[in-house]
């Protein structure tokens, strides 16, 4: 059961990550397009940053350091008469009140507490991916259109809302859907953040079993638990594929690029 | 002990000369940096190998998706399909556990379980259908007028595609190459990851942040160090391609040059 169980969770993180990171990566992409210097900074530095050191790297890290860093946030709130260090030697020590989960709580929150944390990476890694795609996006927006709206007296937050963000899809949807297929491509990854996925499902089942240990006796079958896996990703690549390109048709529609053009071109 | 005495013994301790125990109780960063730096030879290993050897399969492929044989056609398309539309990791797996099974009833490929010709392989297979994608790009968009001028000058067959083909399509290919390469560095560190098991803990550079970041609990020094290697393995590589790229576009105005930008969006 295990095993058909854990499709979903892949299903499930896509479904929370790709809005999550699409989020981070609207709020990256309008920092780095701030006036602001701070703001611009820190928008530019997460971008780059993310993007150039190897994404599991990134995985691994955050999962500790976002464990950790809670942990000692409520560590300060909660304890705040504690008076030895947090890291002794090579151990991190908090007080007791401060674990999370707590080590009294059952063991559907520990999982939940693992695959949130997961979630949250994810979202910050594609968060990134993304920020620098819609950064694109807005300023592949003719700047004319922004001028004309000026001129029409709009402040520059309606110009933003009003003008450049329903124009900039239509350019940024190539890029979002180059990684939407990157996204679908890392969520194996999930089981190296100890989440028990697909991956970690065919490994188990797939292992060598003796009539000893279960009811269902097989040799290796590893090879074929992940053939299957390898299937189901590429199918699912492929139907994505599809829809991404029908979406992209309707969207060109009567929009001002080659593309939009050469569809008015076959019509008339 | 002195920094030295560290690099003498870990320095190459990932390909097994060196000190044989990893050590257990001291972590300074003398011995982090070394040993991660130890395990960037893996990194730089399976990276230069698996470039060096795609780059001849990849332009096989994109002369193959090219070609009006249907036979050479379908299996070009089907080979860069697999390997573009499915997980890497879930490739490495498969991989392993397939020459796992074959080593039973063919002893020869015994070897291929092992990270360095295993791995290797998946690394060959998978960059050869990244860059075949690319390479069959830039031979869509050649200018007609090359291709024409050369059937001017009565250049057929080997020669032309030696002389005008092949030159322009790396010169178009080019700049998505870079970022190919780049991104085929930091897959290399899911080897370890992966199926494959390290022999007496030779691993790369990830597997010894890992080791560092589970000892000490503390992922917040190995993993910076990593991505500081990393950062600049990704400079060096775009350093030798820049100059490449120089090179191949050396009689052609500089105003025309394509100039490499980094532009990174994907993972496998």
């Amino acid at each position: 059961m295990g095993f058909y169980w854990s499709f979903l969770t892949v299903l499930l993180l896509l479904g929370i990550t790709a809005p999550c990171a699409l989020g981070f990566g609207f709020l990256g992409a309008m920092a780095a397009r701030s006036k602001f210097f701070v703001f611009s900074l820190f928008g530019h530095a997460y971008i780059a940053i993310v993007r150039g050191v190897p994404e599991i790297a990134f995985f691994m890290f955050f999962v500790i350091a976002l464990d950790q860093f809670l942990e000692w946030s409520r560590h300060k709130i909660l304890c705040p008469d504690w008076s030895e260090p947090i890291r002794q030697g090579n151990d991190f020590v908090v007080c007791q009140a401060a674990k999370l989960p707590l080590s009294s709580a059952p063991q559907w929150i520990h999982e939940s507490y693992g695959f949130t944390l997961a979630v949250f990476t994810f979202a910050i890694v594609f968060g990134a991916f993304s920020a620098n795609v819609l950064f694109g996006a807005m300023r592949a927006v003719p700047y004319a259109q922004q001028e004309t709206a000026y001129a029409y007296g709009m402040t520059s937050s309606q110009v933003f809302w009003r003008i450049t963000v329903p124009q900039m899809w239509v350019y940024a949807l190539p890029g979002l859907g180059n990684l939407w297929m990157v996204l679908i491509k890392a969520t194996p990854l999930l089981f190296l953040l100890g989440v028990e996925d697909i991956v970690y499902w065919a490994r188990e089942l797939g292992g060598s079993k003796t009539a000893r240990f279960t009811d269902y006796p097989h040799p290796d079958w590893r090879m074929w638990y992940f053939l299957a896996l390898l299937v189901f990703y590429l199918m699912f690549t492929r139907v994505s594929e599809v829809v991404l390109d029908r979406l992209m048709k309707r969207l060109t529609h009567g929009q001002a690029t080659a593309a939009g053009e050469a569809q008015r071109r076959a019509e008339a | 002990m002195s920094c030295w005495d560290i690099i003498a013994d870990y320095g190459l301790r990932s390909i097994g000369i060196g000190e044989r125990l990893l050590p257990r109780n001291e972590f300074t960063l003398c011995h982090q940096f070394t040993l991660i730096g130890s395990g960037m030879i893996w990194n730089i290993y399976f990276g230069v190998l698996a470039l060096l050897s795609g780059f001849f399969f990849a332009t096989l492929l994109a002369l193959g998706k090219m070609s009006t044989n249907p036979i050479f056609r379908r299996s070009a398309e089907w080979t860069i399909f697999i390997f573009r539309g499915s997980p890497l990791f879930i490739q490495f797996f498969f991989a392993y556990f397939l020459f796992l099974s074959l080593k039973q009833s063919f002893p020869i490929f015994s070897p291929f379980t092992s990270a360095w010709i295993g791995a290797l392989v998946v690394l060959f297979l998978n960059t050869s259908a990244y860059t075949g994608e690319i390479f069959y790009g830039a031979l869509q968009s050649i200018p007609k007028g090359d291709i024409e001028a050369a059937d001017a000058y009565g250049l057929t067959g080997m020669k032309r595609f030696r002389r005008i083909t092949w030159p322009t399509m790396l010169r178009l290919a080019w700049p998505a190459y870079t970022n190919e390469a780049i991104f085929l560095f930091h897959a290399t560190t899911l080897v370890f990851f992966s199926g494959f098991p390290t022999t007496r803990q030779r691993g790369d550079a990830l597997y010894y942040a890992n080791y560092f970041a589970d000892k000490t609990f503390n992922p917040f020094v190995p993993y910076p160090i990593l991505a500081g290697y990393f950062i600049v393995l990704t400079l060096i590589v775009i350093g030798l391609y820049g100059l490449v790229n120089k090179r191949l576009n050396r009689h052609l105005p500089t105003s025309d040059r394509g100039k490499i930008k980094l532009r990174m969006n994907i993972i496998r």
